[in-house]
């Protein structure tokens, strides 16, 4: 009898266990890619709660310490948890006041651990994260996945964006883009996302990070021409389709 | 009848205001053989004495490698000094572990003098009994620390700790001036000199000291035997001149004469500076 209450207070200790089974308020794709100076990211600000586009001014793209820019898609109130976790982390960094710094490559690793040790735990945070920076000259760009599968790129993009920008970026990217040619270049994914990507709004921000710092655009939109034959009638030769 | 009140646990105050277990641990410090520091812009080098025991057994270990960025070299109870470099060696792989990175080195000096400074305000507990020179490098450059038992801790350019380590104090606070733009090899040099100071006229041989470099391009690690004694047989030899101008009272009192009987007169010089501070007065520039 009392082995028996035992066994049931562990088990119910973990029946009161909530973990993240779904997301849900989701943002779409962030495209990041190095250019001549520095990084630059975009992302729309689209907040889709399921597959209703509930938020249309989130802030996707934020600055992280003096070195690092991070941008998130995936479960919006768990990138805002991993603010809070980095918070503390340039606070506590910056408590020591001695001269050294967390650069964008600690970050990445940082976060790099925080997701790998949420996904054990079962309890994964829903997101895929772009983190981007320049310290003393040096330029990175990495990514994690919300299980923490992490690499480096010269461009990344998270979601569709892997399925529709990533192609765009290996054809068009090079090392030496100006600032100018990597906004239009991230302004072309962008774009093909909105035309492709139901969950990607017309409201956007693109980020640059460089030696002297991080600047976030203003919101702004990208025109669009939706008059495409193929846009017509998208399902003409789709057979099986109405 | 005479016995100290004051020196039963480390949290008791004497009148005057002293810790007199803190002062004991300190000098336990003093009585370890000695260990020396000193760095440049770009590398740090670290040397000790080796002193066996007996004739029956090899001496102990007292530079240890913390990581690849970072090396500590003690003075004291050994083995204090083996728990704490296995404890640097801990947060130095923690810190990788998260971070990618190597921990910076005030950073680690900063934990490590909290960790001994615990120990001084616990009844139960007794002070580490060890000094640790730590050096390492960093984003910030090339970094020499003295820890303390009573949990203080220095950065320095040149330090020595151990017995008989003011005699390598003065001659690392003579030359010191110059460290900074020191190449790599000049700063071992120097540190096998500092070394020979505080052998007090006992030949330096490579069986009796360790070097250990850690430096821009260069992980941490200990020099091996022959090249020591490579080290220390090519200014021999060279130094004929050297051991002199090394001494720049010798030099001052003695003028040209100072040639002859050059080992002898760097130990004269060693000897006399040992007793005090006064030989620091009228000190020649130095003319390496």
């Amino acid at each position: 009898m009392e082995s028996n209450q035992a066994k049931n207070s562990l088990l119910s200790s973990h029946d009161n266990i909530q973990r993240t089974q779904y997301p849900y308020v989701t943002g779409t794709s962030v495209v990041a890619l190095k250019y001549k100076d520095g990084i630059l990211m975009a992302s729309d600000m689209g907040g889709s709660y399921g597959s209703t586009l509930r938020y249309k001014s989130v802030e996707r793209l934020k600055p992280i310490g003096k070195h690092s820019l991070l941008g998130a898609s995936g479960e919006l109130s768990d990138f805002q948890e991993i603010l809070r976790y980095l918070d503390e982390l340039i606070l506590y960094d910056n408590m020591w006041d001695d001269g050294n710094s967390l650069g964008p490559k600690e970050v990445h690793n940082y976060l790099t651990r925080v997701m790998y040790n949420r996904r054990n735990k079962f309890d994964p945070l829903w997101n895929t994260l772009v983190l981007g920076g320049v310290k003393k000259g040096h330029k990175y760009l990495g990514m994690v996945s919300m299980i923490g599968v992490n690499f480096e790129d010269d461009h990344v993009a998270t979601g569709f964006g892997n399925h529709l920008a990533r192609p765009i970026l290996r054809d068009e990217w090079r090392e030496d883009l100006t600032f100018e040619e990597g906004v239009k270049l991230l302004e072309k994914c962008m774009r093909v996302l909105l035309y492709r990507d139901r969950s990607a709004v017309n409201k956007l921000q693109i980020a640059k990070i460089t030696e002297e710092g991080v600047t976030i655009s203003q919101p702004y939109s990208l025109k669009t021409f939706w008059g495409f034959s193929a846009f017509q009638n998208p399902t003409v030769g789709a057979e099986g389709s109405w | 009848m005479f016995r100290n009140q004051y020196d039963t646990d480390v949290t008791t105050w004497s009148p005057a205001g002293r810790l007199f277990q803190v002062e004991y641990a300190m000098e336990a410090v003093k009585q370890g053989s000695a260990a020396i520091g000193l760095r440049s812009k770009t590398h740090v080098v670290l040397g000790c004495v080796n002193k066996a025991n007996s004739e029956l057994t090899s001496h102990q270990k007292k530079i240890f490698k913390v990581d690849d960025h970072i090396g500590v070299a003690i003075a004291g109870l050994t083995a204090d000094g083996r728990v704490l470099s296995r404890y640097m060696r801990s947060e130095c792989i923690n810190y990788g572990f998260t971070y990618e990175s190597p921990l910076p080195v005030g950073r680690l000096v900063v934990q490590l003098a909290d960790k001994a400074q615990v120990c001084t305000q616990r009844s139960w507990k007794r002070p580490y009994g060890v000094g640790l020179l730590v050096g390492g490098l960093d984003e910030s450059g090339a970094h020499l620390y003295y820890n303390c038992p009573s949990g203080n801790y220095f950065e320095y350019q040149a330090f020595a700790i151990g017995s008989r380590s003011q005699a390598a104090k003065t001659y690392l606070e003579r030359r010191f001036n110059s460290f900074m733009d020191s190449s790599r090899d000049d700063l071992i040099k120097d540190a096998l000199l500092a070394i020979r100071e505080t052998l007090q006229g006992e030949t330096l041989k490579s069986s009796i000291c360790t070097v250990a470099v850690v430096g821009a391009g260069e992980a941490f690690h200990v020099l091996d035997n022959e090249t020591v004694q490579k080290l220390i047989d090519a200014f021999e030899i060279a130094g004929g001149e050297e051991a002199p101008a090394a001494d720049p009272d010798a030099a001052a009192e003695e003028g040209g004469a100072a040639d002859q009987g050059a080992a002898a007169a760097a130990d004269q010089g060693a000897a006399a500076t040992d007793q005090g501070a006064a030989t620091e007065e009228g000190v020649a520039p130095m003319d390496i």
